[in-house]
């Protein structure tokens, strides 16, 4: 699904986050957002989740005006720097809740939702730890629960907010060039936030660089 | 060698043993002795005198408005402690330190004042007194002025349990779940209350404690009509300042005391049992 931004601008009080963004995304495009604390690349990275809410501007998804949308509407898949996983929930709960709190309607049935849990925790290479905690995990297996459990819903684009931010130098370049092959794999349109010069370049098709609330650079294809 | 270098952060036994030694004292002395004594005296003129002081009808009147008072107080308290805890946690709001402080008021109240804020407000000659009476209406001297008493008092404990509870936990979880595609109710039950249900249950378990325990309050508001206004502490009182009944008062505080000691052993029991859970909530 590609992504168009047209004027983007959002404001804190008096204090303005985002200014006049324009991006086009390709669908199935890896980009970066990279830049400095305070360059607004999270703010932007939120604002497309619908996580923040914008002042001025759009968002669409391919044809779909996603500006009004809420955020469950929006379908995307958002990966916090924290992994944010739910604590009371074992793996495979984790992974499944977006499909288990989907209305009666959509909601397939339990067999399935299971197979379909079981099938992401094999892909990101979990296979076998379905019923530990968050907590008995590392963080490297964390962050790929919270990738899985975001691939479940089938999202339109997969966000990530310095997904390996937490975590120590060794497991933060073999996720790296893992994600790089994951993407390879099942391409959805991408775009994760670091301040990680070297990492943006070796992970991204493209690197778009913010400084200030506004687009600096948006980036030639890698 | 090694036993010449003493682990600095321990305290020397000596110092260790009279702190445990003044704090046992303490809670002995306290605690534990009033309890002990309300038991021996509740059962000095035998079990059946003991069983017998249940039988008055007033004192069973008396029980009944407790444990009522207690069911529709607790759960309401538990509502709107979640909805403010919710409220200062994670939202960022004008008034939201007033909010904070109203919510402290009532620990720094004397519970007589409170019951008295009652009174001048629904009494008869109170702001509403006139309205109240116009529309048959009882408050005071009834049971709304009791539950009213009760609820006043016991607003804090839930509140004050979730409210750092739910500020170190933040909102991530919560957002998370949003964009998983919850609605903002399925969000609330199956990430929000989850994450707090022991310090949930704690507050719920110490309003439950106070609720069938206050008395200043309730004392002021209740006009302590015999067989109907009067509460188990209440009665408890009548049957102290009663010559003849100096031992059933004893029986009826062994009850309100076993009470006590009942939904703490539940919530002891609780945490006992799922104890591994309350581990990996704790941790990150």
């Amino acid at each position: 699904m590609d992504i168009s931004i047209r004027n983007l601008g959002k404001n804190y009080g008096n204090v303005t986050a985002l200014r006049d963004i324009r991006l086009d995304i390709a669908s199935g495009e890896l980009i970066a957002l990279l830049g400095a604390s305070g360059s607004g690349k999270t703010t932007l990275l939120r604002a497309i989740a619908g996580l923040e809410s914008i002042d001025d501007g759009s968002i669409h998804f391919g044809d779909i005006d996603a500006t009004r949308l809420s955020v469950q509407e929006r379908r995307v898949g958002f990966v916090f720097q924290h992994y944010a996983l739910f604590k009371h929930m074992n793996v495979l709960d984790n992974v499944t809740f977006g499909l288990r709190v989907r209305k009666r309607a959509t909601r397939p049935r339990p067999a399935e939702i299971r197979r379909r849990g079981q099938e992401l925790l094999d892909l990101v290479q979990l296979k076998g730890l379905e019923e530990r905690f968050p907590t008995q995990l590392s963080g490297g297996q964390r962050q790929r629960v919270a990738l899985a459990r975001a691939l479940a819903i089938e999202p339109r684009v997969l966000l990530l907010d310095e997904p390996f931010g937490a975590l120590d130098a060794k497991v933060r370049k073999e996720l790296r060039a893992w994600l790089r092959q994951l993407h390879d794999e099942i391409g959805y349109t991408t775009i994760f936030v670091t301040h990680d010069e070297s990492e943006a370049h070796e992970l991204a098709d493209r690197v778009v660089t913010m400084a200030d609330g506004r687009i600096a650079e948006a980036g030639a294809v890698n | 060698m090694a036993n010449r270098y003493r682990n600095s952060l321990v305290e020397p036994a000596p110092v260790r043993w009279l702190l445990i030694g003044v704090t046992l004292l303490f809670l002995g002395v306290f605690l534990l002795l009033p309890l002990v004594i309300v038991f021996v005296q509740a059962l000095s003129h035998g079990v059946e005198a003991f069983f017998a002081a249940f039988t008055d009808s007033d004192t069973k009147a008396a029980i009944r408005l407790t444990l009522l008072t207690a069911a529709i107080a607790v759960p309401l308290n538990t509502v709107f402690g979640v909805a403010a805890a919710w409220a200062i946690a994670k939202f960022e709001f004008r008034g939201k330190s007033l909010l904070s402080a109203l919510i402290d008021l009532p620990f720094s109240v004397s519970p007589v004042i409170a019951g008295m804020l009652f009174v001048l407000l629904f009494g008869a000659h109170g702001w509403f007194g006139a309205w109240l009476s116009a529309h048959d209406i009882k408050i005071v001297f009834a049971l709304p002025g009791i539950v009213l008493a009760t609820l006043f008092v016991t607003f804090p404990f839930v509140a004050r349990e979730l409210i750092p509870l739910m500020q170190a936990q933040g909102t991530e979880e919560e957002q998370a779940a949003l964009t998983l595609g919850a609605s903002g109710w399925r969000m609330f039950w199956h990430v929000t209350i989850p994450n707090i249900r022991w310090g949930l249950l704690y507050g719920v378990l110490l309003c439950n404690a106070r609720a069938m325990g206050e008395f200043g309050a309730v004392s002021v508001l209740s006009g302590h009509i015999r067989g109907l206004t009067n509460t188990m502490p209440l009665q408890i009182e009548l049957l102290y300042n009663d010559p003849g009944a100096y031992s059933a008062a004893f029986a009826v505080a062994a009850l309100l005391a076993l009470l006590g000691f009942v939904t703490l052993a539940l919530k002891n029991f609780l945490e006992w049992r799922h104890g591994d859970e309350l581990a990996a909530l704790r941790g990150k």
